[in-house]
């Protein structure tokens, strides 16, 4: 019996690992498959992480060898190259690795840290040919960073999430031509800056409120049909234009990857595509705790250490709950949504204490009010904000006399120009 | 003339305006929410600037994240990215180790470790 198990040794599994050591935890294993410990930092080689966390800029790899030093200072112990087959609902962890084969392991608690992986091709439903050169822009990154190979020459991407932006600077800085970064959204959803200094910086044109409407090419991509689209982002006829180009970067969305987290009977939120928690980041499944992008897609690494921090000291919480033999305390309150606001996270609240909660608003917006009311539909909190848009998550704190004065909360937008 | 500007030093992203005189001269930044925003404006309209990042094969034909320690004249990017793109890197090699010395006054330095020491 191993106390807590870590499932990923990304930037989550690292911060929730160090977390729940020096909440006093000692018996820790994190679990990793690759060969390194870090994640999706070591392919993300630009600078940009860790102002909040370390005051300071740094690479993605720099970022996580910050954890890593922790971890191994620490003597937690890992095991890299080892891939997590199952968990159950009681916390048994079935895994493999070339040294040991398959085997198995029984934690009091367990820290699911997967992160996300990227929405593919298939889920565009993109009309034309399969040629080769369409990638999604995660993995070029990868050929490009961490194997030293371009993907092409010539590339157009469609949407302008930050890898899209990121890449779009990466490629052009090793010799390739940026033809256009298309998104389907009349705004982008990356960071303002990345748009300065990915795209502007190099003149790379962004397209907003366009699409791909056609792939050609037979062997090899040889361009793209692009077109605009209308407020239904239907294309519109008579807008259609060729790009010819040998490469099609895809950055259209990052995706939990909760596969782990079904076989243990996790609950799921549907818009999150996460496990639904509790303030400790806990799931409904007593021991099981979750953080990172499994839980929801973050814009910033240092939020996701955060957050990891919280299921780390949860999951040592609950450790030691089981020695002191004290059952689970009193009632949730339930937080929910008006649609404007797409979700919070933490989705309930199980403990009277002071909760930052986490959300997302699904349009951009200015000049706006999140207010925060009880069942009876009683204003209990109101913060105003001067914008605010999906590609930026919000937080809010909720005070523990608040909480004690409701038994369901709902997160409404109102927007003060109208 | 003003200028707008979109600020590169953190997440936030702030809209930046600039008031020039005709002579180029800095007469008012408005917009940044914090100090380092307006430095970045004032550099930005005289002397803009950029850190690279990239990456360099190994000897042992592995690639290792790099980066430049201080930012290098925005329009010398790409020369930068011509000068150092031949360099190959001695092993083993930790992170903040000089790899390439004064590409336009800075040094680039490893962001990674490739060293075999360090495996467990």
């Amino acid at each position: 019996m191993t106390d807590l198990v870590i499932i990923g040794g990304g930037p989550a599994g690292m911060s929730a690992a160090v977390a729940a050591y020096e909440s006093g935890i000692r018996d820790i294993m994190i679990l990793e498959r690759d060969e390194n410990l870090g994640g999706i930092l070591q392919q993300c080689i630009h600078n940009g992480f860790g102002l909040h966390r370390f005051g300071e800029e740094l690479t993605g790899p720099e970022y996580a060898w910050r954890y890593e030093q922790k971890v191994r200072e620490l003597g937690i112990p890992v095991k890299l190259r080892t891939m997590v087959l199952d968990i159950t609902e009681d916390k048994v962890i079935t895994a493999t690795n070339e040294e040991e084969g398959i085997f198995q392991i029984r934690a009091k608690a367990i820290v699911l840290a997967m992160g996300c992986r990227e929405r593919a091709k298939g889920a565009l439903n993109i009309a034309g040919t399969r040629p080769a050169g369409i990638f999604s822009a995660g993995t070029a990154q990868k050929y490009v960073n961490c194997k030293g190979y371009m993907p092409g020459k010539e590339v157009v991407i469609l949407g302008s999430g930050d890898i899209g932006l990121i890449m779009a600077r990466r490629m052009t800085l090793e010799g390739a031509k940026v033809k256009a970064v298309c998104e389907l959204m009349p705004y982008s959803g990356g960071l303002a800056r990345n748009i300065q200094q990915c795209l502007h910086d190099f003149d790379i044109p962004l397209k907003l409120s366009h699409t791909v409407v056609e792939i050609h090419g037979k062997e090899r991509l040889s361009g793209v049909t692009i077109a605009r689209v209308d407020e239904n982002r239907n294309p519109i006829p008579g807008t259609y234009e060729y790009i010819s180009c040998d490469t099609l970067l895809l950055s259209v969305g990052l995706i939990p990857e909760n596969e782990l987290s079904k076989c243990a009977g996790v609950d799921l939120d549907r818009i999150t595509n996460g496990p639904v928690v509790d303030q400790d980041r806990c799931t409904q499944v007593e021991g099981i705790f979750a953080c990172g992008n499994v839980l929801h897609v973050h814009d910033l690494v240092d939020f996701v250490s955060q957050e990891a921090q919280i299921a780390g000291e949860g999951a040592a919480a609950y450790i030691r709950s089981l020695e002191e033999k004290k059952g689970k305390t009193g009632e949730s309150i339930s937080l929910k949504t008006d649609g404007k606001i797409r979700y919070t996270v933490p989705q309930r609240i199980t403990a009277h204490k002071d909760v930052t909660v986490y959300f997302r608003v699904g349009d951009v917006y200015k000049n706006v009010k999140i207010n925060v009311c009880n069942e009876d539909g009683e204003i209990l909190f109101s913060k105003r904000k001067a914008k605010a848009a999906p590609g930026e998550m919000e937080s809010l704190v909720l005070k523990k006399e608040l909480l004690e004065r409701a038994k369901e909360l709902k997160f409404e937008l109102e927007e003060m120009d109208r | 003339m003003k200028r707008e500007l979109t600020c590169i030093v953190c997440p936030l992203g702030c809209s930046l305006q600039v008031e020039l005189s005709e002579a180029g001269e800095i007469l008012n930044i408005t917009g940044n929410t914090c100090p380092r925003g307006a430095v970045y404006a004032r550099t930005e309209c005289t002397d803009p600037r950029r850190t690279i990042t990239t990456t360099l094969r190994c000897e042992d034909g592995s690639m290792v994240a790099v980066k430049t320690d201080r930012p290098i004249p925005k329009d010398k990017m790409h020369e930068a990215m011509k000068q150092i793109g031949h360099v190959v890197v001695k092993l083993p090699v930790q992170i903040g180790d000089v790899v390439a010395e004064d590409v336009f006054g800075s040094n680039v330095v490893a962001c990674q470790n490739r060293d075999f020491t360090l495996r467990d």
